[in-house]
């Protein structure tokens, strides 16, 4: 997404297209990222009620994934986890 | 023509303002801006002014309602003093950046403390950099015609910016003045009805007032700084358009005996009028003195300012507020940077005076005048003075 120059910008920086906030990444903020050991994982769902973000989906086999494009690394979800399934890894 | 009325300022200006067919106000009393809310509420209360008298419980909060307010697209309006203006300094660069066209009135008193309810401008001073289009009043003509001329420059569709209009609480909002109210007619003429660049509004959802990350942060900032500086334009519009209408004219700087002044005087609001009587005193006694009374604080008018003192030798800038530990006034030092980049300007001095309500007779200003005629060193250039405080 190429930013904008001042002159540019709506007046007042209305935003008129709703919903467009999806398309910025929070993901890019991130410093380390959740991983799940689904052999620990028992499908409890608390990353998923915890996750601040909404990016925490459960999928087909039950387990869960982040969505990278919106993870800010916050590390809720494993400090939450209390089978200790979720560690935080260090991004390259 | 509207009829010429002998009207208590405050409520003449609540007048004016229901004139100008205002869709809400969220006003919270304090003194002496207390008369403009009572007024209004009595116009609502009365069915004679077809709005929404929003009773706040706070300054912040009725600047935060008008703000609301104006973004669905209601003509908004609000007015305040001292604390309550300092309460709601908060919201009014949210206001500014939100582009949101508020009108409001600022019935200027000292900030505590110590707790004073009298006039000068330490309100209005820190307010400089909300980004607000800021207009002082020296009479209360002007107060009314400024506070209609407001929304109109306000709810342009180049400038979208909120307006205040600053009344010198009790010297100009308790006078009872002979005043001339337009008539609705007149007023329905000169202001076209609120069109707001975008509203709250179910049908087309918008978001306003939204995060901005430091990838957006300063080209937001470059853009309300243009913003201002471009009301201009419509500004001098406005006031040419009222001075045809009404045949009051307007300008960002007026001046007094100026043209051959050798020595100028500069204040602002309700002082003029006492220091123009002092310029008389010394015209007589053949003082090539003078006046110049900025009326237009922010966009701040340089080139007129430029041209009002380029041919003085000494220029007396007045101050009703103190930057403490600063360099003087507020007022003192927009101009001396104003006039930093010309060769020619005349040697500056500072006075701070008036405040907390401390009456300013004309021998203040003949004072004032005699005493840097008599520097003949041009000592006092760099320093600034308290007026008229006790040794």
């Amino acid at each position: 997404m190429a930013l904008k120059t001042w002159k540019e910008l709506p007046i007042g920086c209305v935003v008129s297209e709703p919903g467009s906030a999806s398309e910025y990444h929070t993901g890019s903020w991130r410093s380390q990222r959740p991983v799940w050991n689904d052999a620990k994982c028992i499908k409890c769902g608390i990353c998923y009620v915890f996750c601040p973000e909404g990016c925490v989906q459960q999928f087909a086999d039950g387990f869960f994934k982040a969505n990278l494009d919106y993870c800010k690394g916050c590390g809720i979800c494993a400090h939450e986890c209390w089978p200790r399934a979720i560690s935080m890894v260090e991004e390259g | 023509m509207g009829k010429r009325v002998g009207l208590e300022v405050t409520v003449a200006v609540a007048e004016a303002v229901a004139l100008c067919r205002v869709d809400m106000a969220g006003v919270y009393p304090i003194t002496p801006q207390s008369h403009i809310a009572e007024h209004l509420s009595n116009m609502v209360a009365d069915g004679v002014l077809d709005a929404e008298f929003v009773t706040v419980e706070s300054e912040h909060s009725a600047m935060s309602a008008v703000i609301g307010a104006s973004a669905t697209g209601a003509r908004s309006y609000t007015a305040t003093a001292s604390q309550g203006l300092l309460l709601m300094n908060e919201l009014l660069p949210i206001a500014s950046a939100m582009r949101l066209p508020i009108c409001m009135a600022i019935a200027n008193r000292a900030v505590s403390g110590p707790l004073n309810i009298l006039n000068d401008h330490s309100d209005i001073m820190p307010q400089r950099d909300t980004g607000w289009i800021t207009l002082f009043a020296e009479n209360g003509q002007e107060a009314i015609d400024l506070s209609i001329q407001a929304f109109k420059i306000a709810e342009h569709k180049d400038v979208m910016l909120p307006v205040c209009v600053n009344i010198d609480g009790f010297q100009l909002t308790h006078m009872v003045e002979p005043v001339e109210l337009p008539t609705q007619e007149e007023v329905d003429k000169f202001l076209p009805p609120f069109a707001p660049h975008a509203t709250l509004h179910p049908a087309k959802p918008v978001t306003m007032g939204a995060f901005a990350m430091s990838d957006y942060f300063g080209e937001i900032m470059k853009a309300k700084d243009e913003a201002i500086k471009n009301s201009k334009k419509i500004i001098l519009e406005v006031w040419d358009e009222w001075g045809k209408r009404f045949g009051r004219n307007y300008k960002p700087v007026e001046t007094y005996q100026a043209q051959d002044a050798e020595i100028l005087m500069l204040t602002m609001g309700s002082m003029g009028e006492t220091a123009q009587v002092a310029v008389d005193e010394l015209r007589d006694k053949g003082i090539k003195a003078g006046l110049v009374k900025l009326r237009l604080w922010r966009p701040f008018p340089f080139e007129e300012i430029r041209a009002a003192v380029q041919n003085a030798k000494k220029l007396i800038v007045t101050d009703r507020a103190c930057s403490f530990g600063g360099p003087g006034g507020p007022v003192f030092s927009e101009i001396k940077s104003a006039l930093y980049a010309g060769d020619n300007h005349p040697v500056m001095y500072n006075f701070i005076y008036g405040l907390g309500g401390r009456d300013v007779p004309v021998q203040d200003f003949t004072g004032m005048f005699e005493k840097v005629i008599a520097d003949k060193d041009n000592k006092a250039k760099d320093a600034y003075e308290f007026w008229g405080v006790r040794e």
